[in-house]
């Protein structure tokens, strides 16, 4: 399932300058004494070594030991994470690392898959790929999130790289099966092929047929996200000719009765399962209902559960058999009552990760309470997303959630109605909270029980949870809550913020409280000119700001631009108000090696 | 006059009886000192319906993508693009692709686009004799099904019918191509 990568500092190594070191550490051999032990004989040495360094913290640092260190390491690094592809040019990439094999990329901001910016933004794929091409022949892996693909860029990728081994895209978007079924027939040595949230046009290309006839590497396909029929026989075909197989993410045009026969085929492989759409098409049953149960037992490694896209609730039983050694469950596109909830969940003990709709209610939520004693991850998702619908889970539910889940790192929480004693609860509760995003759907909606703002349910959360890395508020808050986030918050490094604040004291609270701040969005908060100028001291330390719908003036976003000249300063949309002052709509700002970017289109500003 | 009040009482409407058929004034957002959201409720009013709060634009945070998977009844799918896209096929090619219609000016671009996409040249036409020269002809399936030669309408009548565009190889071509 998704989840956010977060990087541990600054791109310090991707600076094209070594660091310039006129005393020489003790570490280096100085070049006076170059005659004894040859450059390259040292460098070999350091090569050996390094390549043992995973960490890209631990490469960072390596790297600025001295010149022959950055010159070695960057020989040596075979996994480079970019978090924002406009921070520098591809050809920066391949001009500092010589030997990638990996590449993991993010593009668009996050605010962007809730509409927020209009389409054909950016993120292009296509540069990186063509470069990489000639400079990265060996290339073997690429991990892309919120990316622009198009099927020419698959179809290059295919191409290029003999040896290609993982694809992942993820929340990406501009490309079809047609792309899909160039990668399966071209990349031979392929092992994963994962499509995960990302929109892919059909293009009525059997893209399933398109992998080659002999035994195939594959070790994970995820599929789930395709919304186009596919090729079931083909499917079969595939499933039964790759013995490696462990990952199988079906789409909803996947029935159950195909997923009994997938699993016939090769379940007691899998390790992980999305199950399709999880419900029947009209059949006559003429021995009597399929034993859907008995194609579960058979899933013996099985311990991530998904799918269920268009779940017939009568067959959910059927899942039984694996739910004591599931460690995750994703219910979050099923509609599942407390009462069809319950007797499956009873019996997951093992469960770390579980993402469900609103729909099991406070009642669910109890339950996983009660049993899943081991949760670390939870998400609940509304049914019906819009600000004034019923709330199936309230306060009840995450109180219940805190006392139970004990060890519990990581929630996503939609609600309609929120106390800020939950919230304080949870803080005393859940000490290992890493990640807490808590969304009320009501815009400035208080404590319910109350009245009150929820500051003080979200101050107990910085000041408690000491942890804590990532966080999302919501419903009203006034400026005294950015004071505790200022205060406490010393190892935020995500930030959301959503119809909240009253000043800009608010925002400055946070740029000047929060050292480790790296990724700040804000949208429809009262934030202006004062607030903005008093972060300036960060935003070289920082990946990006996003502020939409605040009050920051023209003038001031291009004083920050003129000021800060490796900030790329991104503006779309302005107006001007009564008196003419010129209001920004979105800025959208990130520092970069190589200046303003070339693809910007015509609604984007840059300063 | 008189049969005219009467009418209105016998009126059949569908409603509860004693209100009238007038649409409630949606509610207003809440009050705050930025004109930015008042603008986003404007831009989304169309999308709601008539007493719920006005849907603000992007909130809640909940991905399009999902939205469209769980509820049985499809939101307007957001971020629709303006362009017209058919889908393209070639006759013997491995794959389809798909191109916006409105990019183009006219004929002369979009089989100019055509050639380089697929490699391949299309001949000289004439609108007596279609396309002479090439063993590809381009065609395209209009709105009533029938597979029409590209060209033989004005542009922009083609861009209003054409559903889906294939580019034929061999007889089959040549039968279209003579001009039907």
């Amino acid at each position: 399932m998704p989840e956010d990568d977060e990087d541990q500092s600054p791109p310090s190594d991707l600076r094209s300058q070594p660091p310039c070191s006129p005393n020489k550490s003790r570490n280096c051999i100085s070049s006076s004494s170059s005659q004894t032990f040859p450059d390259h004989v040292l460098e070999n040495v350091l090569e050996n070594v390094l390549q043992f360094l995973d960490s890209r913290c631990d490469r960072n640092a390596a790297s600025l030991v001295c010149k022959l260190w950055w010159k070695v390491e960057g020989l040596t690094r075979s996994e480079v994470f970019i978090g924002n592809c406009y921070a520098l040019s591809p050809a920066r990439l391949t001009q500092r690392f010589k030997r990638v094999r990996s590449l993991l990329l993010k593009g668009k901001p996050r605010f962007a898959d809730f509409n927020l910016m209009p389409p054909d933004w950016g993120a292009n794929i296509a540069p990186w790929v063509s470069t990489m091409a000639k400079a990265y022949p060996w290339l073997e892996k690429v991990d892309l999130k919120r990316m622009f693909v198009t099927d020419d860029d698959l179809a290059l990728l295919a191409e290029s790289f003999p040896g290609f081994k993982e694809l992942i895209l993820v929340c990406c978007e501009g490309f079809g099966t047609s792309g899909i079924a160039v990668v399966a027939n071209k990349c031979r040595k392929l092992k994963v092929l994962d499509l995960i949230e990302s929109e892919v046009t059909d293009d009525e290309v059997d893209w399933v047929s398109c992998f080659p006839e002999d035994v195939t590497c594959l070790e994970s396909l995820a599929f789930d996200c395709v919304e186009a029929p596919i090729n079931f026989k083909a499917l079969e075909g595939l499933v039964g000719r790759s013995p490696s197989l462990r990952k199988l993410r079906l789409n909803r045009f996947v029935s159950l009765e195909e997923l009994r026969r997938l699993l016939l085929l090769g379940a007691p492989q899998l390790t992980s399962l999305g199950t399709g759409s999880f419900s029947r098409g009209d059949q006559s049953d003429e021995q009597g209902p399929p034993d859907y149960a008995a194609a579960f037992r058979a899933c013996k490694s099985v311990v991530c559960l998904s799918g269920f896209r268009e779940l017939m609730p009568e067959y959910l039983p059927a899942i039984l058999p694996v739910c004591a050694n599931l460690t995750s469950l994703n219910f979050s596109y099923a509609n599942i009552s407390p009462d069809m909830f319950k007797p499956i969940i009873h019996s997951c003990h093992k469960l770390q990760i579980f993402w469900a709709l609103d729909s099991i209610c406070d009642e669910g939520l109890q339950a996983v309470a009660a049993t899943c004693k081991e949760l670390r991850e939870l998400r609940i998702f509304p049914f019906d997303p819009r600000e004034d619908s019923e709330g199936p889970v309230s306060e009840l539910g995450l109180q219940a959630i805190s006392e139970g889940c004990r060890k519990l790192e990581s929630l996503l929480y939609f609600c309609q109605r929120m106390t800020n004693a939950a919230l304080i609860a949870m803080s005393h509760n859940c000490p290992e909270l890493t990640v807490f995003r808590l969304c009320i759907m009501g815009r400035h909606r208080p404590d319910h029980v109350t009245g009150k703002a929820m500051d003080e349910g979200f101050g107990a959360i910085v000041k408690n949870c000491k942890k804590l890395t990532r966080l999302a508020v919501s419903g009203l808050l006034t400026d005294q809550a950015f004071r505790y986030m200022g205060e406490y918050g010393k190892l935020i490094r995500t930030l959301s913020v959503a119809f909240a604040g009253d000043s800009d004291m608010a925002l400055r609270h946070v740029l000047e409280g929060c050292p480790r701040l790296q990724k700040l969005e804000i949208r429809d908060s009262p934030f202006g000119d004062v607030a903005l100028r008093s972060g300036m001291h960060r935003y070289y330390n920082m990946r990006f700001v996003w502020m939409s719908a605040c009050s920051l003036s023209m003038g001031c976003c291009k004083d920050v631009a003129r000021a800060m000249p490796n900030l790329v300063v991104e503006v779309i949309g302005s107006d001007d108000d009564d008196e003419n002052r010129e209001f920004v709509e979105t800025l959208y700002m990130y520092r970069s090696l190589d200046g303003p970017r070339k693809d910007a289109p015509q609604f984007v500003t840059i300063l | 006059m008189d049969e005219f009040v009467n009418l209105k009482a016998t009126e059949l409407r569908l409603g509860l009886p004693g209100t009238n058929n007038v649409c409630e004034e949606r509610v207003s957002c809440n009050s705050n000192n930025n004109k930015r959201a008042l603008q986003a409720d404007a831009e989304n009013e169309t999308e709601t319906s008539p007493p719920r709060k006005t849907q603000i634009v992007g909130w809640p945070p909940v991905r399009s993508y999902r939205k469209n998977n769980v509820q049985t009844k499809k939101n307007e799918s957001d971020g629709e693009s303006q362009g017209i896209y058919v889908k393209v096929s070639m006759d013997g090619a491995p794959y389809l692709r798909k191109i916006d219609l409105s990019c183009y000016k006219g004929y002369s671009d979009l089989l100019k686009a055509l050639e380089l996409m697929f490699e391949f040249s299309v001949g000289e036409y004439s609108e007596r004799d279609g396309y002479k020269g090439s063993d590809f002809v381009p065609t395209y399936e209009d709105k009533d099904g029938d597979w029409m030669l590209i060209g033989d309408v004005p542009w922009e009548m083609f861009e209003c019918n054409c559903k889906r565009l294939r580019i034929m190889k061999g007889s089959e071509a040549k039968c279209l191509g003579s001009g039907v």
